[in-house]
């Protein structure tokens, strides 16, 4: 279940196909990425996709932040969804990661969320998001 | 024989079970025999135990004594410093361990 | 040194409000345990074989003398009186009650200090060489590049849950004094037509399956330098493996895929990481470096007097040549005879504070052999600083001899260990108490660790000791012919195991064998390079 979404547009209404069943078709506009899926093969599909979902089997496994950049930094504009074992303390990073949506197994305290996402507003490195870096506002 | 062991949460304290609670002191642990998970699972769950595990012991007059020297450094305290130990004062303490 | 600004404060602060929010809702049972421990471990917190173990950073091993006063308070206040300096140039606390914890980082924090990410499968505390800023022998001070890096590595939203541990080290000198072949990267600093860049070593660590990095890339300069480590540890996110956690560090990865192939994968990452502008402009590094300029050396330059005998023995073994005429390198022995290397009371600490702001310009060193240096004295004043280290049991001038011995806590403390390291480290402190002796033997660094996690480094020892557990009893296996130095070097097992006294006979009896089969000034670890392991292995097992 998608419960924390941080998006205007309408929640897109196909379920994700695998990427492999996406390279071998051409009309899905939805793709999920497992931990060991390349990333960077949807780079020529990007503007065909409304939603690409980032499987999280285990929240050890940072793969999927590497992923969620990757995508980003090639210009994806769609939803970057993180699925699977996401607790409240991972959010913070993977929305610095470019996730913009978040579908966890168990259930987040929302209020939880907000405080993880409100509890520092300084960074030291650009990442996928907005986020002005410190070194960047040391010297402009 | 079977011993319950942890942690206390908020403490970090060795701690051992007791048929009944928690004990700093290995010389009050029971034998939980095979029904230990059951109770491992409780205490933990109510949060009255933080990483509980089941270790062997062998039974002594002077009371349970674990079967690895790891657990009986963990039971009592550092070796190299018997002043931080359970038993600061007592000369015997530290060739228990060993 | 690097001094805070409002961003570097406000960063710690907000992190110690967050881990105060894990811990409560810890305690209150709103995550478990196995929810919690990547948290607290990202913060320094270990549950250890006695209580919680913190692990406080001090990033690369530099701290001023209210920093230290501050840990000397940790020690007094949250914990039994003592901290264990450790071979990470990090102090470690034993005694630590979670319920606390929030309290102690929040004091941590009003003097600069935290423990972030001194654990967890993310960037750990980068370390650097004792001697920067004070050796001869640097082409600059590596220490902005290692604070520029602990900037970058701090909450990276990427690289926080990486398949292991990634650990950094940076130096300037050809002489290495931080192990820095030994690291998952290690930086050289380097000048190529009068322009400043990095060496780049990756793949290197000990642990069980012990590797020396490969160069990746001879030179990076100063404004890439972000972009191609981002690239390095992307590759190393997105390839790692996490299928066996002992081979899941990058060691493992580079050694699987070849030098070469990691190269040309690094290349291709960063060719794209360069187009997002991660890297921050040179004025950064200027405004960084500005923290780390010279002092204002004003003492002339006297010889001291060595007429006290024990000084004079002090003086030789423990005091090196500072890069500026006047002043002096001093070494600090934390391996008292008999006593457990790195550890240190209050009290001791309180002393090392005093003597760093009274003499070394407020700033004292964290050696990853688990010394102390006080890196900027006056020669001068030489004499009044070694009265006041004797006074205070600080004074053993056993540098990098026998007894300056690096020793993991071991058994005594870790539930990783399968043996008990601090005795065997005392036992043969005490066989080679004579300090002529010592001195006669020379350099001879020994390196003991309690399992194959290799915390004491003992694969990089000239001698190595490796505890084991044999059926429930601890044995311990010899190494010889290892080096963290720039003659980097893994040791080599002698043959079976020991028990408790057995392993220090065998150490005697290669130090004997040594001493009878040496040549000219040659170190231990030359004449075993010189006439291999048979001689000893003879000596040792008859």
């Amino acid at each position: 279940m998608v419960e924390f979404r941080y998006r205007d547009d309408e929640v897109t209404e196909q379920p994700s196909v695998t990427l492999d069943a996406f390279l071998d078709q051409s009309n899905a506009t939805a793709v999920r990425l497992e931990p060991d899926d390349d990333a960077r093969k949807l780079i020529p599909f990007l503007d065909r996709l409304t939603l690409i979902e980032v499987a999280f089997p285990k929240f050890r496994d940072g793969r999927g932040y590497s992923s969620a950049r990757i995508l980003r930094e090639a210009g994806y504009t769609g939803e970057l969804r993180a699925q699977g074992d996401v607790l409240v303390d991972q959010i913070a990073f993977m929305r610095r990661c470019g996730f913009d949506s978040f579908a966890p197994e168990g259930s987040l305290n929302p209020d939880a969320v907000e405080r993880a996402l409100s509890t520092y507003d300084q960074f030291y490195q650009k990442a996928a998001d907005a986020a002005v870096p410190v070194w960047k506002l040391r010297h402009g | 024989m079977k011993l319950l062991t942890g942690n206390e949460l908020g403490s970090g304290a060795v701690t051992w079970w007791t048929g009944s609670g928690w004990s700093i002191h290995v010389e009050d642990a029971v034998d939980v025999g095979e029904g230990g998970e059951s109770i491992l699972h409780a205490e933990e769950g109510a949060r009255r135990v933080n990483a509980p595990y089941i270790i062997d012991a062998i039974a002594t007059p002077e009371g349970p004594r674990p079967a690895h020297i790891k657990d009986r450094v963990r039971a009592l305290g550092p070796t190299v410093r018997p002043d931080l130990t359970l038993k600061p004062a007592d000369p015997a303490a530290g060739d228990w361990i060993i | 040194m690097y001094k805070y600004d409002n961003y570097d404060q406000a960063i710690v602060d907000a992190r110690v409000a967050e881990f105060r929010d894990q811990v409560n809702r810890r305690m209150a049972g709103e995550i478990t345990e196995d929810q919690f421990k990547p948290l607290r471990l990202m913060n320094g917190l270990y549950l250890q074989l006695h209580a919680y173990m913190l692990r406080v950073a001090i990033p690369y091993g530099t701290l001023d003398s209210r920093q230290m006063r501050m840990l000397a308070h940790i020690a007094r206040k949250y914990d039994r009186d003592y901290g264990h300096f450790t071979t990470r140039q990090n102090i470690q606390y034993n005694w630590i009650k979670l319920e606390e914890c929030a309290d102690l980082l929040e004091e941590l924090a009003s003097v600069e200090m935290h423990a972030i990410q001194t654990s967890g499968n993310c960037i750990r505390n980068i370390s650097s060489d004792q001697y920067a800023g004070a050796a001869a022998d640097e082409v600059a001070d590596p220490r902005p590049w290692a604070e520029l890096l602990r900037q970058w590595s701090t909450f990276h939203p990427e690289f926080s849950y990486l398949p292991r541990k990634f650990k950094i080290a940076v130096i300037a000198s050809p002489e290495d004094r931080a192990a820095m072949r030994l690291h998952d990267i290690g930086l050289e600093l380097v000048k190529q037509d009068g322009e400043l860049g990095a060496r780049v070593f990756v793949g290197g660590g000990m642990g069980r399956t012990p590797m020396i990095a490969p160069e990746i890339n001879p030179f990076v300069k100063a404004d890439d330098l972000l972009s191609y480590i981002e690239a390095c540890l992307r590759v190393y996110n997105r390839y790692g493996r996490r299928d066996n956690i002992y081979k899941a560090r990058i060691k493992i990865l580079v050694h699987e895929i070849g030098a070469d192939e990691y190269r040309r994968q690094v290349a291709e990452e960063f060719a794209h990481v360069k187009t997002l502008g991660i890297d921050p402009p040179l004025a950064e590094l200027e405004r960084i470096s500005a923290f780390f300029a010279a002092p204002a050396f004003d003492a002339a330059d006297v010889e001291p007097d060595r007429s006290d005998p024990d000084f004079a023995v002090w003086l030789d073994q423990n005091v090196k040549p500072h890069k500026q005429a006047g002043y002096a390198i001093v070494n600090i022995s934390l391996k008292p005879i008999g006593g457990i290397p790195g550890d240190a009371s209050s009290a001791q600490i309180d002393v090392m504070a005093d003597l760093a702001e009274k003499y070394s310009f407020d700033e004292l060193r964290v050696t990853h052999a688990q010394n102390i240096v006080l890196p900027h004295v006056a020669k001068r004043d030489l004499y009044a600083v070694w009265q006041a280290l004797r006074e205070a049991d600080l004074a053993n001038a056993n540098l990098d001899l026998i007894s300056d011995i690096i020793a993991c806590p071991g058994l005594d403390y870790c539930s990783l260990a399968n043996a008990r390291s601090i005795p065997i480290a005392q036992k043969i402190a005490t066989r080679f108490a004579d300090a002529e002796r010592q001195r006669d033997v020379g350099e001879l660094k020994l390196k003991i660790s309690g399992c194959i996690n290799a915390c004491g480094h003992h694969h990089a020892g000239h001698i190595g000791i490796l505890g084991v557990d044999k059926k429930g009893v601890e044995n311990y296996q010899l190494t010889l012919g290892g080096s963290g130095a720039e003659d980097v070097s893994i040791g080599k097992i002698t043959g079976p195991g020991f028990d408790e006294d057995g392993i220090v006979d065998a150490v005697e009896k290669a130090v004997e064998k040594y001493r009878e089969l040496r040549e000219g000034d040659e170190r231990f670890v030359d004449t075993y390079r010189r006439v291999g392991m048979d001689p000893f292995k003879e000596a040792i097992y008859g």
